[in-house]
């Protein structure tokens, strides 16, 4: 459908394919991408999948809800364009999508 | 809440914000003791619990509501697979109406903890997340046992302290510390690995974390140790006057450290990393100092979270190990494996068995009724156990176990543990240093077990190492 890439922090990157109605974690840990731990298995209460979106591409990934603010909350890397992975369904808007992962997922 | 409230309830609000800012906490605290203990000869106190250990029965004897696992020697007897399993299989919401902390709900499956963990809007971690209330008078106010918006706040203040700059900066100071300790320890005659190495190791930690004088860490254990285990809160062995002492101590202490550091930034002194610079650099919480509960709650949950977690994971993994050879031999072939058994060991030894909640409605939770007002504990214990989201037998320890990370010991959602990564980070250097220089590391005796219904920890653990050939 698609492809997406993840940026590592030290700069290694990432291009993965994408399914429609996936979510971007799942594309992430379905292609071995380091860096997203997903402890919780995307129920949006651990904060390991952290992913920060470029500028551009923000709009495209959806509205962010109260939970997924709040557990963004307690990452002291949190940007402006931090979203949780596993809350963010990828559609063919996605496409070419580029996000970076932050040093540590907390 | 002001320590003084008791003492001065009719004074208006202004006044008491007031005193308390002004009157050195640790007269504060004196003062709340002396008040309790006046109310105690007067009968007023609520009563304390006593715990005398007498053998546990088997759980199969038992009716599903005489079983009570709170009960603090559970751990210490071995009986605490047995009587969960039963739980989870049978009951998994358990109601126990007449435990020596009162009546409580049970969670006992991974699921069901994790449905209760992410929905704070239904169950409310205040006033304080062990089955029994805070000793009366010492009401500690911290931010784990606070719902947001005010335990956002409260936490984001000194989160930081486990940024990524920090610790990354901490890794090679670890190191080097962990090598220190592991250089001294007697080869081929047995010693006491708690006392060694994981109270030592710890305690160093939250030195730096406190930026507190080193020569001084005992203390933070001490602390930790009496702050954790009140009889009424987890069954533990401390009592009123000594948690009263101990509060004393450490509000003295701790307030010197705290009014050093701000004079040394008031001459302007770059500001640190550690724990107090950092509160005193953010605008929410720069005056805490004259909020007493606030402070020495702040205090006590990053000394009491840095400590008995951490110490008793180091203890566990070596006990996992003896009671695994085979996992033994895995990691010496293969050292790659050791981040995986970090998370492993975390979720085998589970070192805080559960986090306590009040319901904020009535709430149905796998058929059961929970009703507004009831207290409901999530047993990460239990949950860690459980065989419905651990496949391959959850009993055992296997150190490349696939989905060790998922385990519930760091908790989830918005309470999840602050200092998860630096917990990891510490397991991690002290097995590879481990494996630089000792063959093997035999565990001689049975250890010995903390009384508690909360920590799940090792008073003695005697070992004996043997040297890389």
């Amino acid at each position: 459908m698609g492809q997406i890439t993840f940026i590592e922090h030290n700069g290694t990157e990432h291009v993965v394919n994408i399914e429609e109605g996936q979510s971007l974690m799942q594309a992430a840990v379905d292609n071995d991408v380091p860096g997203i731990d997903a402890d919780c298995g995307g129920a949006c209460a651990c904060g390991t999948c952290h992913v920060i979106v470029d500028q551009h591409w923000i709009q495209a990934t959806g509205g962010i809800q109260a939970d997924e603010q709040g557990m963004l909350g307690l990452t002291p890397e949190k940007t402006e364009t931090s979203r949780l992975s596993c809350q963010v369904t990828v559609t063919e808007h996605l496409d070419g999508m580029v996000v970076r992962l932050p040093e540590f997922q907390m | 809440m002001s320590l003084l409230r008791p003492l001065l309830e009719p004074v208006i609000q202004p006044a008491l914000d007031k005193a308390t800012a002004i009157i050195p906490m640790h007269w504060q605290i004196r003062g709340a003791h002396a008040f309790q203990g006046l109310k105690q000869r007067a009968g007023r106190a609520r009563p304390i619990p006593v715990f005398r250990e007498t053998p546990l029965p088997d759980v199969s004897t038992l009716a599903l509501r005489d079983i009570d696992v709170s009960n603090p020697f559970l751990y210490r007897q071995g009986l605490w697979h047995s009587y969960f399993r039963r739980l989870r299989d049978e009951c998994p919401v358990h109601y126990q109406g007449n435990s020596p902390f009162g009546p409580f709900w049970s969670v006992t499956r991974y699921e069901d903890i994790m449905f209760v963990d992410t929905h704070h809007d239904l169950f409310s971690a205040e006033p304080i997340i062990s089955i029994g209330p805070q000793p009366e008078g010492l009401e500690l106010e911290t931010f784990i046992a606070m719902d947001p918006p005010k335990h956002d706040v409260q936490r984001q203040a000194v989160q930081g302290v486990v940024a990524p700059k920090n610790l990354a900066q901490m890794e090679s100071l670890i190191r080097s510390r962990t090598a220190d300790v592991l250089n001294q320890l007697p080869v081929n005659e047995p010693f006491d690995w708690v006392q060694k190495v994981s109270i030592d190791l710890t305690s160093r930690m939250l030195a730096t974390l406190l930026d507190f004088p080193l020569d001084q860490r005992h203390k933070l254990a001490y602390w930790s140790d009496v702050a954790a285990s009140p009889p009424e809160a987890t069954g533990g062995l401390s009592n009123t006057d000594e948690a009263f002492d101990v509060a004393t101590d450490m509000a003295r202490t701790l307030s010197l450290l705290w009014r050093e550091k701000e004079a040394r930034l008031a001459a302007g002194e770059e500001p640190g990393f550690d724990l107090i610079s950092l509160l005193l650099a953010n605008d929410s919480t720069r005056t805490m100092i004259n909020r007493p509960m606030e402070f020495m709650g702040n205090m006590v949950l990053l000394i009491v979270g840095g400590n008995d977690t951490t110490r008793n994971s180091m203890t566990g993994g070596v006990l996992a190990l003896n009671q695994f050879p085979d996992e033994f031999a895995k990691l010496k072939k293969n050292p790659a494996l050791i981040p995986n058994m970090v998370s492993e060991i975390i979720r085998w030894q589970t070192p805080l068995a559960y986090m306590r909640r009040v319901a904020k409605q009535d709430v149905t939770l796998n058929g059961a009724t929970i009703r507004k007002g009831d207290k409901v504990v999530m047993w990460y214990a239990s949950g860690n156990r459980d065989e419905r989201a651990f496949d391959e037998d959850p009993d055992r320890f296997i150190i490349d176990r696939k989905n060790a990370r998922k385990h519930l010991s760091f908790g989830f959602g918005v309470h999840r543990c602050m200092g998860n990564r630096l917990a990891e980070m510490q397991l991690r250097i002290l097995w590879e240093e481990i494996l630089k220089r000792f063959d093997h590391i035999e565990v001689l005796e049975e250890p010995g077990y903390v009384q508690s219904n909360f920590v799940r920890g090792y008073t003695r653990m005697q070992v004996k190492l043997t040297a890389k050939t």
